[in-house]
C-alpha cells in the first residue's frame, strides 16, 4: 500500500506531501515565535527601563553571517543534487551542518559570558556591572549578598536614585553613551549592596525574554542539525539508490533551516540593537 | 518534479549567490545604522526592522522559492501572517489602552505610547 | 500486460502476507494504519472522559453536602492522596471518618476537570480518534499523508496524559489555579515544591500541545493531498470540512500557548517574572523576583488559543451531527455551500475574539467594543449552520435511531448553549456575569449536552462500520434519554445561580460567601439548588453505565450488521469492506457526485453512494 505524492507532486496543488507539510509546520513556527516576540513588545512597552549595551554586537554579527553562510550553502547542496552533483552537494551540506556548529558554539560563549557577569546596586544608589571577584565567604541568597566581599571589575558606574537599576540610570544617558565599557575596580562589601544577580533570566524581563527567545531559536539549530546531519550519511545511500525522494528531502529540510535562519535575522537587531 | 528543472536550477544559481551578497550586505548596513545611535527610540526600530524585513524577503522569496511557489503555499502563509499581526496589534493596543494606575510604574497621564519616545 | 499484472497481484500477496507477519505490537501498538490510531485515541479519550467525570462527581459532593466525608472512596482518596489533602471528620465520640476534601484539593479536581475534559478527552475524541479513524476513509485515501508522525502524535498525547495523572501524586498534588493557570496565582499557589503539579501540568501541556501541532499538520497534508479523483472541495462531505478547519485553528492557536507555557514554567522554575508584575508581596513579605512581567500577557497568549480552542470542541461534531442527520432525513443536507462558508468564517473570526474572556481585566473601551463587536458577528456563522441543520430536517423521512436521537437533541441543547452566550458576549452583561456559574452552564451546555451528544450519536453511528456489528438500539434509547433529562437538570438551574450572583471556583459550593455582610439578596434556594444538581450529576453518571456496558458487550454480542452499509449511507467510508482492511479500499475510487445524494427523483434506491458509476447519476 503505497501513499501517492510522497515523491512525485500531485497535478491539481504542484506540492509533493513533504512539502506541504513542512509548510504547515513553518506556519506554527511563525505563530510560536511571533507569540514570543509580541511578549518582547509587551514587557519592554510595558518597562520602565530598557537594557542596552549589554549584548555584544561583533559576536552577533560574526553569527548572523555564520547563519546566512549557512543558508546558501543549504540551497547549494539541493541545487546540487537537481544538477547531478552529489558529491557536491555533500561537501555544502557538510558546511552547513558545520556553520551550525559554530553558530552553537559561539552562542555558548556568549551564555557562559552572561553568567560571568553580574550587575551590583549599592545601598548608597550607586549601580555598577561588570565581573566580580568574590571573598572565599561571598554569599547571594535570591538578590541579597548575605555575606563576604567582592571587587568589582566596573565596566559602568554610575549614579542612580534609590531602588532603580542599571538601565533606569542609562536611560537618563544620551543615547550614544550607553556603549561604553570602562575599567574600574571597586571593592565592596556585602552590607554595602542593595541587590546584585549575574545576567541569568531571573535578573530582568530583559534576560528573561533574551534566553528564551535564543534559547527556543538554538534548539531549532540543533534539531536542525540533527535532520541535516542524517541527511549527510544519507547522501551516499537515498542519495544514490532514490535521487528524487533524496532531493526531496533535502529541499524540505533546507526549508527549515532558512526559516530557522530567518527568525535569527528578526533576533538579532531587535535584542543587539534595538 | 517539483517545479524547478535542472536547467531552471543551473540558471538559478547566479541568482542565489546574488541573495547571499545581498544578505551580507544587508547586515552591515544594520549594523553601521547602528553605531549611529539614533535618540528616538521610533526611528531605530524603523531602520532596523526595515532592513530586516528586506533581508527576510530574500531569504523567504529566493532560498525557500516562495517566490515561484504554487497558491496553496501563498494561502497558508498569508492566513497566519494575518492572525499574527493580529496577535501582535492586539495585545499591544490592549496595554495601550489601559486606565492610569494600572502599572506599578505608570508615569501619570501619559499612555505607554507617549513614553516610548523618551 | 500480463506481465505488470502479476507483478502486480504478487506485489498485493506479498503486502497481505507481510501484514500477517506483523507481531502484535506492530500491529495494535506501534501501528502506523490510521484505524488502529483512531481507536487508540477513542478508547484512551473516553477512559479520561470518565476519569475527569469522575472528579467532577467528587467535586459536586463536597459543594451539596460541605465538610462530609465522601462516601465509598473515602478512605481510598486519602490514603492516595495524604492527609494533608483529605482531612477526616471527627464525630462527637471522637471517631474519624476520612474522607472530607480539603480546598486544595477541591481546586485540585477543578483544575484537572477542566484541563482533562478539554485537552484529554472532547479534543483527542472528536478530532484525533473521529477524525482518524474517518477522514481518510471518507476522502477516499489510503491513509493518512504521514502515517509515522500519526503514531508519534498518538504516543506524545499518552505521554502527556500520564504526565497529567501522574501530577496528583507528586509532592503538594495537582495543579490547582484553573484550567487557565492564571498567573501569578499559578507560580506563587505552591512555592514549598520545585517540580509540584503545576509543573507537571505545563510539562504535559507542552508534550499535548506538540500531539495536535502534529495531527493538524497530518490532517490538512492529507485533505490536500490524498483526496480520491473526482473529490471536489465542494464534493466533501461536511465532517471533511469541519475537520479541515479544526486543524487550521490548532495549528495556528496552540503555538502561542506553547511559548506561554515555557514562559510560565521557567517563572515557576528558573525564577522569571514574564507574568509576575514588580511589587508582589506574599503573606506579608515580598516576592524575591525580578518583577516588571505582566500577568494579562499570560491572559492574552491563553486565549489566543482558549477560544479558537472552543471551536476546535464543537465544530467535529457539528460535522458529524450533519452526516448523520443527512444519513436519517434520507435527504440531502439543506444548504451545502453556506455551511462550507460558515464553518470556514468562524475559523477565521475565531481567531479575533479571544478577549472577551478578559472584559474584567480593565481593557479599555474601544479595544473591548472591538472584540464585543466581532463576538458578536461570529455568532451569525454558527446560527448559520445550526439553521442550515433544523432546515434539513424538512420533508425528510426521519429514522429516529439511536445516532438520530443524540443529533436530534444536539440541536436545541447547542442551541441554548449558544443563546446564552450572548449575555456574556456583551462586555456590559458580562460585567455581572463574568466568572458566575452562569458561565459554566453556558459552556457546559455546549459542550457536555452539546459536543458530548455529537460524540455519542457518532460512537453509536459508525461502530457498526469498526466492529461489524450494531450497539443496542434499546439501551442506547435508555442512554439517550436519562442523559438528556440528566444533563439538564444539571445545567438548567446553574444559569439562575450564575445571575444570583453565585462566584464559580468556591471550594464550600459559596455557602460563606452567601453569609458575608456585603452579598444581598442571596436566595437560600441558590444554595439549596447544589443538592439537586449533585443529584442529577451522579445519576448521569449511572446512566452511563448502559452506555459503557453496551459498547463493551456489543463488540461480543451485538446484532451482525447484513451489509458493508448497514445505514444506506452515500459517503465512501461505507463503500468499503467492514472493517476495512489495511488499504482502506479493495478497488480505486473515483468520485462522481456530491456527498448526499439521498432520494435523487427518478431512482430505485433512496441513496446514490459518491462512488457509483457516472452513468447511475452525475451531480
Amino acid at each position: 500500500m503505497e501513499i501517492p505524492y510522497t515523491v512525485s507532486p500531485r497535478p491539481d496543488t504542484g506540492l509533493f506531501n513533504a512539502k506541504v507539510g513542512i509548510w504547515l509546520f513553518l506556519a506554527s513556527e511563525v505563530m510560536l515565535f511571533g507569540a514570543l516576540f509580541s511578549s518582547y513588545i509587551l514587557l519592554r512597552v510595558g518597562a520602565t527601563a530598557w537594557p542596552h549595551g549589554l549584548l555584544n554586537v561583533p559576536i552577533g554579527t560574526f553569527n548572523t553571517a555564520v547563519l546566512i553562510t549557512s543558508s546558501i550553502t543549504m540551497v547549494l547542496a539541493w541545487a546540487n543534487m537537481k544538477m547531478g552533483n552529489p558529491g557536491r552537494s555533500r561537501l555544502y551540506l557538510g558546511i552547513t551542518v558545520l556553520c551550525g556548529f559554530a553558530f552553537l558554539g559561539v552562542k555558548s560563549k556568549e551564555y557562559y559570558d552572561k553568567f560571568v557577569h553580574y550587575e551590583v546596586r549599592l545601598v548608597d544608589g550607586t549601580v555598577m556591572d561588570g565581573h566580580i571577584k568574590p571573598s572565599p565567604d561571598f554569599k547571594i541568597n535570591k538578590f541579597k549578598a548575605e555575606s563576604g566581599t567582592i571587587v568589582v571589575e566596573a565596566e559602568n558606574v554610575l549614579k542612580a536614585n534609590p531602588g532603580e537599576s542599571m538601565a533606569d540610570a542609562k536611560d537618563r544617558l544620551p543615547a550614544k553613551e550607553r556603549y561604553h565599557h570602562g575599567h574600574e575596580e571597586r571593592e565592596v562589601k556585602a552590607s554595602d549592596i542593595r541587590w546584585i544577580s549575574n545576567y541569568t533570566p531571573k535578573h530582568s524581563p530583559y534576560f528573561a525574554i533574551y534566553f528564551t527567545l535564543t534559547g527556543l531559536h538554538a534548539l531549532h539549530v540543533f534539531g536542525g542539525m540533527i535532520v541535516l546531519g542524517y541527511f549527510w550519511f544519507q547522501n551516499r545511500t537515498m542519495g544514490r539508490t532514490q535521487t528524487e525522494r533524496y532531493t526531496n528531502r533535502l529541499e524540505v529540510g533546507g526549508l527549515f533551516w532558512h526559516f530557522v535562519d530567518l527568525v535569527w535575522i528578526f533576533l538579532f537587531p531587535v535584542l543587539y540593537l534595538l | 518534479m517539483s517545479a524547478h528543472s535542472h536547467d531552471d536550477v543551473r540558471k538559478h544559481l547566479k541568482l542565489y549567490i546574488g541573495v547571499f551578497l545581498a544578505l551580507l550586505v544587508g547586515t552591515a548596513i544594520t549594523v553601521y545604522a547602528w553605531t549611529w545611535h539614533f535618540e528616538s527610540v521610533a526611528v531605530t526600530v524603523t531602520v532596523a526592522l526595515f532592513i530586516a524585513c528586506i533581508k527576510a524577503f530574500l531569504v523567504a522569496g529566493y532560498f525557500m522559492h516562495l517566490m515561484s511557489e504554487r497558491k496553496t503555499i501563498y494561502a497558508i502563509l498569508l492566513t497566519t501572517v494575518f492572525f499574527f499581526a493580529g496577535l501582535m496589534y492586539l495585545t499591544v493596543w490592549s496595554r495601550d489602552e489601559m486606565p492610569r494606575g494600572t502599572y506599578w510604574h505608570d508615569h501619570g497621564p501619559h499612555s505607554a505610547k507617549q513614553r516610548i519616545g523618551h | 500486460m500480463e506481465a505488470s499484472s502479476h507483478a502486480a497481484h504478487l506485489h498485493d500477496v506479498h503486502e497481505a502476507h507481510h501484514e500477517h507477519e506483523m507481531s502484535f505490537w506492530q500491529k495494535y501498538i506501534f501501528s502506523t494504519d490510521h484505524k488502529v490510531i483512531g481507536v487508540q485515541y477513542g478508547v484512551t479519550a473516553l477512559l479520561f472522559l470518565l476519569f475527569g467525570f469522575s472528579l467532577m462527581m467528587m467535586m459536586r459532593w463536597q459543594l451539596a453536602y460541605p465538610q462530609q466525608p465522601i462516601p465509598v472512596v473515602g478512605g481510598l482518596l486519602q490514603k492516595m492522596l495524604g492527609a494533608e489533602m483529605v482531612a477526616d471528620k471527627i464525630l462527637e465520640n471522637g471517631a474519624k471518618i476520612p474522607g472530607v476534601m480539603s480546598a486544595d484539593l477541591y481546586n485540585a479536581f477543578g483544575a484537572m476537570h477542566g484541563t482533562i475534559m478539554v485537552f484529554l478527552a472532547i479534543v483527542p475524541l472528536a478530532f484525533a480518534a473521529f477524525g482518524n479513524l474517518i477522514v481518510p476513509l471518507q476522502i477516499g485515501a489510503v491513509d493518512m499523508a504521514f502515517p509515522r508522525v500519526n503514531m508519534v502524535s498518538y504516543q506524545s498525547y499518552f505521554i502527556g496524559g500520564a504526565i497529567m495523572l501522574a501530577s496528583f501524586f507528586v509532592p503538594g498534588g495537582a495543579a490547582r489555579s484553573g484550567w487557565t493557570s492564571y498567573s501569578p496565582l499559578a507560580t506563587l499557589a505552591d512555592r514549598s515544591h520545585l517540580f509540584n503539579g503545576q509543573t507537571f501540568w505545563i510539562i504535559g501541556m507542552v508534550f499535548l500541545i506538540t500531539s495536535s501541532l502534529l495531527g493538524a499538520v497530518n490532517f490538512i497534508a492529507t485533505i490536500i493531498q490524498l483526496r480520491a479523483p473526482g473529490m471536489t472541495w465542494m464534493r466533501l462531505p461536511f465532517f471533511v470540512w469541519a475537520q479541515f478547519v479544526t486543524a487550521f485553528l490548532l495549528l495556528l492557536a496552540f503555538p502561542p500557548l506553547e511559548a506561554a507555557a515555557v514562559m510560565q514554567l521557567a517563572d515557576n522554575l528558573v525564577g522569571t517574572s514574564f507574568f509576575l508584575p514588580s511589587g508582589l508581596v506574599v503573606s506579608g513579605t515580598p516576592v524575591p523576583v525580578s518583577g516588571g512581567g505582566s500577568p494579562l500577557l499570560w491572559q492574552h497568549l491563553f486565549w489566543f488559543l482558549g477560544h479558537p480552542e472552543v471551536y476546535v470542541l464543537i465544530l467535529p461534531g457539528m460535522g458529524m451531527v450533519a452526516e448523520i442527520i443527512a444519513n436519517n432525513t434520507r435527504k440531502p443536507i439543506w444548504g451545502y455551500k453556506s455551511l462550507v462558508y460558515s464553518v470556514l468564517a468562524i475559523g477565521f473570526l475565531s481567531f479575533i475574539v479571544w478577549a472577551h474572556h478578559m472584559y474584567l481585566t480593565g481593557m479599555g473601551t474601544k479595544i473591548s467594543t472591538f472584540f464585543q463587536t466581532t463576538t458578536m458577528i461570529i455568532s451569525i456563522p454558527s446560527v448559520i449552520i445550526l439553521t442550515c441543520l433544523f432546515i434539513s430536517l424538512w420533508g425528510g423521512s426521519i429514522r429516529f435511531n439511536t445516532p438520530m436521537l443524540f443529533s436530534l437533541a444536539f440541536l436545541p441543547m447547542f442551541g441554548i448553549g449558544g443563546l446564552t452566550g450572548l449575555p456574556l458576549g456583551f462586555n456590559f452583561s458580562d460585567l455581572h456575569l463574568h466568572d458566575t456559574y452562569y458561565v459554566i452552564a453556558h459552556f457546559h451546555y455546549v459542550v457536555a449536552p452539546g459536543t458530548i451528544f455529537a460524540l455519542f450519536a457518532g460512537i453509536y453511528y459508525w461502530y457498526p462500520k469498526v466492529t461489524g456489528r450494531f450497539m443496542s438500539e434499546f439501551w442506547g434509547k435508555v442512554h439517550f434519554w436519562l442523559s438528556l433529562i440528566f444533563m439538564n437538570l444539571i445545567f438548567q438551574p446553574m444559569f439562575a445561580q450564575g445571575m444570583a450572583g453565585l462566584n464559580r471556583r468556591m471550594a464550600d459550593g459559596g455557602a460563606t460567601y452567601a453569609e458575608s455582610d456585603s452579598v444581598i439578596g442571596f436566595a437560600p434556594a441558590i444554595l439549596k439548588a447544589n443538592v439537586g444538581i449533585s443529584h442529577a450529576a451522579w445519576l448521569l453518571g449511572v446512566a452511563q453505565l448502559p452506555f459503557i456496558i453496551n459498547f463493551f458487550v456489543s463488540i461480543a454480542k451485538g446484532r451482525r450488521v447484513e451489509s458493508d452499509n448497514p445505514w444506506g449511507a452515500t459517503t465512501l467510508e461505507w463503500q468499503t469492506p467492514t472493517p476495512p482492511p489495511h488499504g482502506n479500499f479493495t478497488k480505486p475510487i473515483e468520485v462522481h457526485r456530491g456527498p448526499y445524494e439521498y432520494s435523487v427523483p427518478g431512482h430505485a434506491a433512496d441513496f446514490t453512494p459518491q462512488n457509483a458509476p457516472e452513468s447511475l447519476h452525475k451531480a
